[in-house]
């Protein structure tokens, strides 16, 4: 499928806006570097195609045109075409051709131009890159990273405004990574790439452009963040806030508007969404006793009913004080009009009236 | 006259356009060449016509044995492989028959749950692999079972794959005929139809970026031709030019639908030039013409760096598999007909005339390959099945905690109640 979307740049003003706000938030800011996601993965690439020779990138307008959203920005002019490889638009074509690639020793990265036209190559994806290592037990491998942006943008409606993040990680075989910022976004990709097992890596069109601080390790070539660990953004005794991608933004300011009504939510950055750490919420919830998890996507069997689940299936049961709450997108595809696509994706005061709520505020 | 005159002026002012065009810029002389990006070579026609493919002579099929099992006069430099290797093909070919009888009946009597014939197309199999070289890379769809044992995979191995018993390479995680050995090149077999294609153009690009003079064979029915990932793989493999051979065992039905129905074109071959890939189509029912095919197909895809799609035409004379009864769609007569060009019984005949084989060659060999068939089969259904820890293994590189949590709560569980469980 070709459809570009062209992704607009924060103009300056909210950038500065953006930047401020932060620089309010957070007293090491100042005295760090800013990078943006679209840059920590781009440069994640870099690095990880500099280290290893078998690594390359095929997709739809990755090469000469420095991929769809620019994430693989000047990588062709430096690596070539043999390791930065536009194809013919068929997903169906280049995932398989990357699944190939992995069993005969390669290490692909296969970027999707939205996760929504994966569906196109869905059968390699699961069938073959996910099941391919146990059905051989253990004798065919298929290290490779399926990325590319997931979830509503802005304005694109349903075609292209779906979250594939429970998709993905309802199936064993696959390691499933949703990142939030800069660190995550480099982190998480070099250690996918790293990865022995197929990874689905899961971005944020709106995330791209965004700046967010980060420190001379995160620069460090050497530097990974382990696959199947949460991040707690924020710490809080209250109540317990799960999320990834956009969420963990969206649930950061709801933090930040509680915080001001004496309410101290602790913010987890799930980062992973399989292998799910659901140690780090347990811990949180015997601590706040109450648990709001956030997403993107839609509520039937999503990645906030199975973190429910498993808090049921836990000790974690015990400490609650209320029931879970899942704050998600509408139960409908995504509509394009702008008042209704506002109205069918959480927002900040979803998340402060569900959270108020719960805590009988 | 007048039209004659407004020709004539046409040409001059052409001549005349093209002269000032060159002068003024070398650069742009070539602008009525290039114009168009999609194609190669311009060449415009002032008669409007149709081109209707039906009216097209058809690809012609390369045999060199006729049904006699005689050389036909015509074949001029072709390569006949040495006696032991004739012999060693002969066999393999009778090998993989018998096998097919035991473990086709095994399934029958309720012993292993599922099974696929080869029955028909033991030349195009046979004749494939002995062309090839050891190390190229085999991505099969699921009747190419004689291309394993011709690369030494032995009948044991294969009776533990469709027993998934202990010894099973696969340890028993995938259903039976699902072969896969990376001893023998031969990529654990996939089920789902024709997602094998762009895997095995990937592998070829794969050894195309290593240098390692290999190149990738991905077997395929003309069914499995009408898959999305059919187009997608020649496509690919074409515009990455990668090291390929598409073999194409057209065996007349893809489970019960016959191939015209399948398509309305001139066989798989006829897909070759669409997607500017090089074909040969050859009698899939004699080995010879097949192994001198893939001897040269793999020259020129090794030589050029590009795909090559190999049409063998053959005839399934077995039901699909152990779900199906072809009766129910095609008739016994037809069945009958080819009996008749059994492959296997036209090689018989070439070996024969040349001394290399008679009938007491043939019943010796058949009582030994049954007799030591059978004892395979006997050790391969009475071997423990693998161990329970199996199921946990492999899902990743490392075990995750969620698995790790439900092996070792298992592990209680049968340790607390061991008489109701085998230790093994």
């Amino acid at each position: 499928m070709a459809f570009t979307i062209s992704f607009h740049k924060p103009s300056a003003l909210t950038n500065t806006v953006k930047i401020l706000k932060r620089s309010l938030n957070t007293t090491r800011v100042l005295a760090n570097k800013q990078m943006t996601v679209r840059d920590a993965l781009n440069s994640a690439m870099d690095d990880e195609m500099e280290r290893d020779e078998r690594v390359f990138i095929l997709g739809e307008e990755v090469a000469m045109y420095d991929g769809a959203y620019k994430v693989s920005r000047g990588l062709y002019k430096k690596y070539g075409e043999k390791r930065v490889i536009d194809t013919p638009i068929t997903e169906i074509g280049f995932a398989g051709i990357a699944v190939g690639a992995a069993m005969a020793g390669l290490r692909p990265i296969c970027e999707f131009m939205t996760f929504n036209f994966s569906l196109q190559a869905i059968d390699h994806v699961i069938n073959s890159a996910a099941k391919t290592f146990y059905m051989s037990a253990g004798l065919v491998n298929v290290p490779i990273v399926f990325r590319g942006p997931n979830g509503a943008a802005a304005g694109v409606a349903a075609q292209h405004s779906q979250c594939f993040g429970a998709w993905y990680s309802q199936c064993p075989g696959l390691k499933v990574i949703s990142p939030y910022n800069s660190e995550d976004a480099r982190g998480l990709l070099k250690a996918a790439i790293r990865d022995p097992d197929p990874v689905v890596f899961l971005e944020n069109e709106l995330l791209y452009g965004n700046q967010y601080p980060i420190t001379d390790e995160v620069l460090d070539k050497d530097f990974v963040l382990p696959i199947g660990k949460a991040k707690i953004e924020r710490k809080g005794d209250h109540i317990t806030f799960v999320a990834h991608s956009k969420g963990v933004e969206l649930a950061l300011d709801a933090a930040k508007e509680l915080s001001s009504v004496g309410i101290e939510a602790e913010v987890i950055n799930l980062r992973s969404l399989r292998p799910l750490d659901i140690n780090t919420i347990i811990q949180s919830v015997v601590r706040t006793n109450h648990i709001i998890s956030i997403e993107q996507g839609w509520p039937y069997a999503g990645i906030g009913s199975e973190i429910s689940a498993q808090i049921m299936e836990s000790e974690a049961f015990y400490h609650l004080d209320a029931p879970v709450i899942r704050v998600t997108g509408a139960d409908v595809p995504m509509p394009y009009t702008k008042s209704l696509e506002i109205a069918a994706l959480p927002q900040i005061n979803n998340i402060v009236d569900a959270a108020k709520k719960l805590l009988g505020v | 006259m007048f039209s004659a005159e407004i020709t004539l002026k046409r040409l001059i002012n052409i001549k005349l356009f093209k002269k000032q065009y060159m002068l003024s810029s070398t650069i742009s002389s070539n602008i009525e060449e290039s114009v168009f990006k999609g194609i190669n070579k311009i060449n415009y026609t002032s008669s409007l016509g149709i081109n209707e493919p039906s009216l097209n002579s058809p690809v012609p099929i390369f045999r060199i044995l006729n049904d006699t099992g005689d050389i036909s006069n015509n074949c001029k430099s072709i390569i006949i492989p040495g006696n032991n290797e004739l012999i060693k093909m002969y066999k393999s070919m009778v090998l993989l028959s018998i096998m097919d009888k035991i473990l086709y009946e095994s399934q029958r009597q309720g012993r292993i749950s599922f099974y696929m014939t080869n029955e028909g197309e033991e030349a195009a199999q046979i004749g494939s692999v002995a062309g090839l070289h050891a190390n190229d890379l085999v991505y099969a769809q699921y009747r190419e079972a004689g291309v394993l044992l011709f690369r030494g995979y032995t009948p044991e191995e294969l009776m533990n794959q469709c027993f998934g018993n202990v010894d099973d390479l696969g340890k028993g995680k995938q259903m039976p005929v699902h072969y896969g050995s990376k001893n023998h090149n031969f990529v654990t077999l996939s089920s789902p139809l024709t997602t094998q294609l762009p895997q095995a153009v990937g592998s070829a690009y794969s050894f195309k970026r290593f240098e390692n003079n290999r190149c990738t064979i991905v077997y395929f029915g003309e069914g499995a031709a009408s898959e999305g990932d059919a187009h997608a793989a020649f496509n690919f493999a074409s515009t990455l030019d990668c090291p390929i051979i598409f073999f194409c065992r057209n065996n007349g039905y893809a489970i019960s639908t016959p191939a015209n129905e399948q398509y309305r074109g001139d066989g798989i071959v006829s897909r070759g030039p669409g997607y500017g890939i090089a074909t040969i189509r050859v009698d899939g029912n004699d080995i010879l013409a097949v192994y001198n095919a893939i001897i040269k197909a793999r020259e020129y895809v090794m030589n050029n760096t590009r795909p090559l799609i190999l049409e063998a035409m053959t005839y399934r004379r077995g039901h699909h598999s152990t779900s199906d009864d072809s009766t129910a769609y095609r008739s016994k007569d037809e069945i009958k007909q080819w009996s008749n060009k059994n492959p296997i019984t036209r090689f018989k005949r070439l070996l024969e005339k040349n001394n290399l084989w008679n009938d007491q060659n043939e019943v010796d060999y058949a009582n030994e390959t049954k007799k030591q068939l059978m004892q395979s089969f006997t050790i391969a259904s009475k071997k423990n099945k693998p161990n329970w820890r199996e199921m946990f293994n492999d899902v990743y590189h490392e075990i995750p905690d969620n698995l790790l949590e439900q092996m070792n709560s298992l592990e209680d569980h049968m340790s607390k109640y061991s008489d109701h469980y085998s230790t093994e």
